[in-house]
């Protein structure tokens, strides 16, 4: 019987072994590391799901057998990595009160929502999936490797200890405003905040008082227990927060608590810059084409980017997606380096920047040997405003292809492209209508 | 260079926080007469010039043309750049009647109190210094179709207006440009009221046209008869000195359009139009202009069917068109046209095509090509000043002229 499963678990594996270990060389290709200088006419030997080997072409030898991909005057860049996305018909928590740390993204993902399949043609391969910011807390978010799934578990990326990796969603301004059980101003909604910070820690003095006698364990709380991930900065809280207070208010939190966390959309991070960066917090930028729509985003600038770059602080840019297109989310970096950001920091923002700030940079964010064969192949320059994604690729796998059909459908639109496809914007048509 | 734009960001990005709210227009001083010389000027009148100059004179063009052949006389000012354009014009907003703020008390692009309203004048609502107006300047654009918005049957008036952001009348190029219709789920009522369907929204309007037939009947039988302000400008459209601008996504609410213009003899123009190319011959039969929704339109609802090629598909099938930055309910509040038009390109549009959509076509199609839409000695110094290829990301608007005032909002 056993000698039996044994034959049968090999039969399984051994032909996806097999084709793990394929090998394919890009050839040709202008390449992007992002961790190292761009090399024009460049090799990428992927071996199964990984990166092998890049470098020059005389640099790099072609292995034997391998399959090449001539990819002459294309560049290639790493995956792109969006750190807020709600693609995926996400939802999280729901009106019953400001605070639900126990609602995952996970279990609301449909990996068929054409949002996934447009985000592919826009060169993203990793997205922090998250609930909206209607909430003080709207739950657990959720890093997606966006390949070819039937299910939101072929999505999933596994931490080294095998949990799901995912961070944790907050939100502060006029968003999570509402009538009780919601705080109704900026005082209630850190005192709220506060409160249930304070829960948490008593839980982990319990659970650790308790030191492993089930006699002893506090109730179970699988709310407090993603809170007490938090405060041992094992899950990462991705704060949305506009206004220059606001962000201040997410930086007072974090001291008191000491939690890790990054600040999302920031769109007066450059009035506050120096404290931004003065606490070593990431920010993850929105770039939106114009302020205004909402009172906390009056100031919202181009320059953002630029600013809180040259102070200093980690920066990322984000679709948050339906808010902007994830198909378009080059254009995020190109329009910061018209606002004066440099162009490699701006690049590095769209790619490893948002992987560090998902604890994700050694696996994603930069082609490198070792790391996951995330990239995406660009007819030129990515900054340009005819370049097109022509192909993106997962972990050896090509998940995105212009030249097919179906694929173009989705990445230029037309009948049925957006079939089905859910909107998720917090707060669309709260502002004035 | 990058001093100069976080400046520029301070100057219209924060200032809001800082100042209050409402920062004058940023004009300089009226220099009676200058000149703008640059290495490529695209006068959309014929081949771009190589090395032009643009004399400036009295709010007109004096002189357009080559270096060689125009010299600058001495002692005038210059202002110089990589690449001019006419000013850009963006052919459909809501921008100065949607504020910048998204709060009821700056929101008067549409008014629900009834589903026919014709009378409602742009002119009456359009606020000027509202920051966004600054803000589509800073990107080129000199003139703004601008209005009432979709949302519901008859929604009011529109106006074309140029962004020196001083006030309706004294900036105001056309008062009365297109009635705005709305068909299609957008122009439902809600709430029990009519329209609820597709089909009582064409019969209300159809109505509509057949009483403004009869009250011009009887006020040209009767100058004494009372007067209708909604019914005056109706019977406007029916002497087509006005056109409907009709906002209409689906193509069968497309061709109910098209049906009610032929049975009323009513000029349209369509807005938004997602589902245009799939009647693309019917719309080139039909002589009907286009105003494509913004090609990074959200494709959900009644765009679910949108593509970011219409606009090409527009041209190839000798369909009219120019650009807009349509009507925004949350953000961004108001688009850019030149990155509509940047992405359309993107998306197969040609370059000369684009800044004709933005230009030339979009001055007919508003009825304001004896004023502005190309540089031709004696038209309206309309311009705009770039240090690259306008469309790209990365190049910056240096600033604009407007009747011949210098706006120097850039590098931006």
């Amino acid at each position: 019987m056993v000698g039996c499963s044994r034959l049968l678990l090999a039969l399984f594996v051994l032909p996806a072994m097999a084709a793990a270990q394929e090998v394919r060389v890009f050839r040709g290709a202008r390449i992007v590391p992002i961790d190292g200088p761009p090399i024009d006419d460049g090799v990428l030997v992927v071996r199964g799901r990984v990166i092998e080997a890049l470098g020059a072409r005389d640099a790099v030898a072609v292995p034997a057998g391998a399959e090449v991909v001539d990819v002459t005057g294309r560049t290639l860049i790493p995956g792109l990595v969006c750190s807020h996305s709600h693609i995926g018909a996400v939802a999280g928590a729901d009106g019953s009160g400001p605070i639900q740390p126990e609602v995952r993204a996970l279990d609301s993902i449909d990996p068929r929502d054409p949002g996934i399949q447009k985000a592919q043609a826009g060169g993203i391969t990793t997205a922090n999936v998250m609930p909206g910011s209607g909430h003080l807390l709207s739950g657990q978010t959720v890093y997606l490797k966006l390949r070819d799934g039937r299910t939101v578990d072929d999505l999933l990326i596994r931490t080294a200890d095998g949990g799901i990796a995912g961070g944790l969603k907050m939100a502060n301004g006029t968003n999570p405003q509402r009538d009780p059980p919601f705080a109704g101003t900026r005082g209630k909604a850190a005192a709220l905040v506060r409160a249930q910070f304070h829960r948490a820690r008593e839980y982990q003095r319990k659970v650790a008082a308790a030191n492993g006698d089930p006699t002893k364990l506090p109730e179970r709380s699988l709310g407090l227990e993603a809170l007490v991930e938090v405060l041992e900065q094992k899950r990462v809280v991705h704060h949305h927060t506009h206004r220059a207070d606001d962000i201040l208010t997410v930086l007072r939190l974090r001291e008191e608590f000491g939690f890790r966390c990054v600040l999302h959309h920031v769109s007066e991070g450059a009035l506050v810059a120096a404290e931004i960066a003065a606490a070593g917090v990431p920010c993850s930028v929105i770039v939106i084409d114009s302020p205004g729509g909402k009172l906390e985003a009056r100031n919202l600038s181009l320059e953002t980017g630029a600013v809180l770059d040259r102070a200093g602080v980690l920066v990322g840019f984000h679709t948050d997606d339906g808010i902007t297109d994830s198909r378009l989310f080059l254009r995020s970096g190109a329009l910061a380096v018209r606002a004066g950001m440099d162009r490699d920091q701006a690049l590095a923002a769209l790619t490893l920047a948002n992987a560090r700030m998902l604890d994700l940079q050694d696996r994603i964010g930069s082609l490198a040997p070792g790391k996951d064969a995330d990239f995406v192949v660009l007819s030129g320059d990515p900054f340009a405003v005819r370049t097109q994604v022509l192909q993106t690729w997962i972990e050896g796998s090509k998940v995105f292809d212009l030249d097919d059909p179906r694929d173009r459908l989705m990445a230029y639109g037309g009948y049925g492209a957006s079939e089905g496809q859910a909107m998720s914007m917090c707060c669309f048509g709260q502002g004035g209508q | 260079m990058l001093a100069s734009t976080f400046a520029v960001g301070f100057g219209l990005g924060w200032a809001g926080a800082l100042l209050p709210q409402e920062p004058p227009p940023a004009a300089a001083p009226p220099a009676r007469a200058f000149a703008v010389v640059a290495e490529t000027v695209h006068t959309m009148a014929g081949p771009p010039i190589a090395d032009g100059v643009v004399l400036v004179r009295d709010g007109r063009i004096e002189r357009i043309g080559k270096a060689v052949d125009v010299a600058v006389p001495d002692g005038m000012p210059v202002w110089r750049a990589a690449v001019v354009t006419p000013g850009l014009i963006d052919a459909h907003a809501t921008v100065g009647l949607s504020g910048v703020l998204n709060v009821r008390h700056d929101q008067d692009q549409l008014e629900r109190s009834a589903a026919v309203q014709p009378e409602l004048r742009a002119l009456d609502a359009y606020h000027a210094r509202d920051p966004l107006v600054a803000w589509l300047r800073s990107f080129g654009i000199t003139t703004v179709h601008t209005g009432h918005a979709p949302g519901a049957l008859v929604s009011g008036q529109t106006m074309v207006v140029k962004t020196h952001g001083r006030s309706a009348d004294q900036d105001v190029v056309v008062p009365l440009a297109m009635v705005a219709v709305t068909l299609g789920d957008g122009g439902r009522a809600g709430d029990g009221k009519a329209p609820g369907t597709r089909a009582k929204a064409v019969a209300m309007l159809r109505e509509e046209l057949q009483r403004a037939r009869e009250y011009a009947a009887k006020r040209a039988a009767d100058a004494e008869a009372p007067v209708d302000l909604g019914r005056e400008v109706m019977a406007q459209v029916l002497r087509k000195e006005v056109p409907l601008l009709v906002t209409a996504h689906r193509a069968h609410d497309l061709q109910a359009a098209l049906r009610v213009a032929q049975e009323f003899d009513v000029r349209v123009v369509l807005d938004g139009a997602a589902e245009a190319y799939t009647m693309l011959p019917e719309l080139q039969r039909a002589g009907v202009a286009v105003l494509p929704h913004p090609t990074m339109a959200r494709t959900v609802g009644e765009l679910k069917n949108g593509t970011m090629e219409l606009p090409r598909l527009l041209l190839e099938a000798g369909v009219p068109f120019a650009l807009q930055s349509g009507f925004e309910s949350y953000v961004p509040k108001s688009r850019v046209v030149l990155f509509e038009a940047g992405v359309a390109i993107g998306h197969g549009l040609p370059a000369d095509a684009a800044l004709r959509a933005l230009t030339a076509d979009a001055a007919r199609l508003c009825g304001i090509d004896a004023r502005t839409g190309t540089l031709v000695a004696g038209k309206d110094a309309d311009l705009a000043l770039w240090d690259g290829d306008p469309f790209e990301y990365t190049t910056h608007c240096l600033g604009t002229v407007i009747d011949g005032i210098e706006y120097r909002d850039g590098p931006r």
